[in-house]
């Protein structure tokens, strides 16, 4: 997989909360909850996000509630990949089951400004950030959650599993 | 012989069908309860159908909660309150609660004897690791993970390293298990327990009551922790005997067993705390914190909506009445727990102090309904998150504290202690 487009810089502990604010959470439709997407961290993010770009942030991504509306409505607001210094635990199972691409790279965050333009190859593991010309590796993944998400997510992956 | 292990790492072994594990290692698991509730559940079915399989592993061990938006608050949550109803009817759902016997799900599903000790539970509700406080692992998943565990009765895991918090000594007048986590978060940070197991012990936690032990395993999540836990003992035993509805397994960590840290607490040292905006780290304590004037007190959820967080808050408010400026809000987390209060007392006091009393629901906790804050408004809280916009507009702010606490502040119209009062 690859992926080009602007990078959308944020902070630390950015979590799901503002990712996907609860009094939005009374439906699971991606399309509703792509309008209100980072609506209580950057109410222009869903203005500005372009089909393909790339959402960069510091430590923790995504802590707090476990609510998988959190992915689903970065996903369907158009963004790429999430590449992040660190993510939490439950958006990090949450983005490998539903298909979300994540990359943990510190020093590709560090490299990167926001309104860069970044390109992604995801199957290699590198980042490139085209505005300065530097490309960076991120962490590769296990080999059993590569599995998963070879597989198109964890449903894909249980249907093989039991056959069904 | 195995090789040491913590508590953690034993459950998750012998749920792996192995007979030792090691941190990092990546392991499939036996389930013995998966949990969703209104707002999860929805997500979670329609990835079940996805999987193609007619039935769920086992209609005796799902648990459906609809607790956040219930009683429905709008049209919208109807629907998502009943997509749960339906999907339990169809699969005969033994644990699905409905409006009357509903409670907020981490202080119902214990208190039911749902979740037991040596369990391995997932939910699709980060603060499924409540339930630690009996010796079970218990974790919090996405719909998707919970929509797997529907149809197989497993989930995967990376075993996590563990983390031993060893608090020792008294705690001091009005400190409870919320300072003491608040304490632990605010020393480590909102990450600094990412992936982990966050293990506690010493002599303040074998003191300590379930409630105030649920309280403490409740916010392992709110430091990033994986899962929170403290070892059965005979206040567990207490605790499950006669509400369990399977046979538990008890198990404790080898005493050379391998901690990632072990950090050890003063429990003298812990004081009445206040998590300020906009991070459940971003501590204070209650006596630096008295500035600061308050719109709305909410003591309930499933952090500290149960029986002695209500008593606490009972022996504040008697004979009291709550700040003209402040709305008290006090929800008590199951029907049990409501009926208990309105037996002991409890709920004439909250009357008594103007403080409207509500049936279960997550409701204000997460900004869903019952007690939305406006723009520029200020609420105390017994919850668990004081992230932007979390219980209403963005503007709005969220002071995370004890029961003891926030009773104190509705009285007064700003943070306060007990001893503030006349």
């Amino acid at each position: 997989m690859k992926f080009t487009g602007t990078a959308h810089k944020y902070g630390r502990d950015i979590d799901t909360d503002v990712i996907i604010p609860a009094r939005y959470l009374n439906t699971s439709d991606p399309f509703e909850l792509a309008k209100h997407c980072m609506e209580d961290l950057d109410a222009g993010f869903v203005s500005k996000v372009e089909p393909g770009d790339i959402l960069v942030a510091d430590e923790n991504f995504g802590c707090g509630s476990s609510r998988e509306h959190a992915p689903i409505s970065i996903k369907a607001a158009g963004v790429s990949v999430v590449i992040a210094k660190s993510f939490a635990r439950i958006f990090y199972r949450n983005a490998i089951n539903t298909g979300l691409p994540i990359m943990e790279a510190p020093e590709a965050v560090d490299g990167i400004s926001d309104g860069d333009r970044v390109s992604v190859d995801a199957d290699a593991g590198t980042i490139t950030n085209e505005t300065t010309g530097v490309t960076y590796t991120a962490q590769p993944f296990p080999p059993f959650i590569k599995d998963i998400i070879e597989k198109g997510g964890l449903i894909e992956a249980v249907k093989e599993k039991l056959g069904a | 012989m195995p090789r040491p292990m913590t508590i953690t790492e034993k459950i998750l072994a012998a749920h792996a069908g192995l007979p030792e594990v090691e941190p990092g290692q990546l392991i499939n698991c036996k389930l013995d309860i998966v949990l969703s509730n209104d707002v999860t559940a929805p997500i979670a079915i329609k990835e079940f159908k996805r999987i193609g399989v007619d039935e769920v592993w086992d209609p005796t061990r799902i648990a459906l909660v609809p607790d956040h938006y219930t009683p429905n608050k709008d049209i919208k949550s109807a629907e998502q309150a009943k997509m749960v109803r339906d999907f339990a009817r169809e699969q005969g759902i033994t644990h699905y609660y409905e409006i009357g016997c509903m409670g907020v799900e981490h202080a119902l599903l214990p208190e039911q004897g749902v979740v037991v000790p040596g369990d391995v539970i997932i939910g699709s509700d980060s603060h499924t690791c409540t339930y630690g406080a009996l010796g079970a692992f218990a974790t919090g998943v996405g719909s998707t993970d919970a929509a797997a565990g529907y149809a197989t009765g497993e989930a995967w895991f990376k075993v996590p390293e563990s983390l031993l918090f060893v608090i020792n000594g008294e705690l001091s007048p009005w400190v409870s298990g919320k300072d003491v986590i608040l304490h632990i978060i605010g020393m480590i940070g909102v990450d600094g327990a990412l992936y982990q197991a966050m293990e506690f012990t010493g002599s303040t936690i074998r003191g300590s009551s379930m409630d105030d032990r649920m309280t403490i395993c409740n916010m392992a999540i709110e430091a990033g922790g994986k899962s929170g836990i403290i070892a059965f003992d005979e206040v567990t035993e207490a605790y499950v005997t006669g509400r369990a509805e399977r046979e538990w397994t008890v198990y404790e960590s080898d005493p050379d067993a391998t901690y990632a840290r072990v950090i050890e607490i003063d429990a003298s040292a812990i004081v009445p705390t206040v998590a300020w905006p906009h991070l459940p780290s971003n501590t204070r304590p209650v006596a630096d914190s008295r500035d600061v004037r308050i719109d709305q007190v909410v003591i309930g959820s499933c952090t500290n909506g149960r029986l002695e967080d209500l008593r606490i808050a009972a022996k504040i408010l008697k004979g009291r009445t709550t700040h003209p400026d402040v709305r008290l809000i006090i929800i008590p987390a199951t029907q049990q727990i409501y009926r208990d209060a309105m037996h002991e007392g409890l709920i004439d006091i909250f009357l008594d102090a103007n403080a409207a009393v509500s049936t279960p629901t997550c409701g204000p906790c997460l900004g869903g309904h019952m007690g939305i804050l406006a723009a520029g408004e200020r609420s105390l809280a017994t919850t668990n998150r004081n992230f932007v916009g979390r219980m209403g507009d963005p503007t709005s702010e969220v002071y995370l504290a004890s029961p003891a606490v926030a009773a104190a502040t509705a009285v007064a119209g700003h943070i306060a202690l007990p001893d503030d009062l006349d």
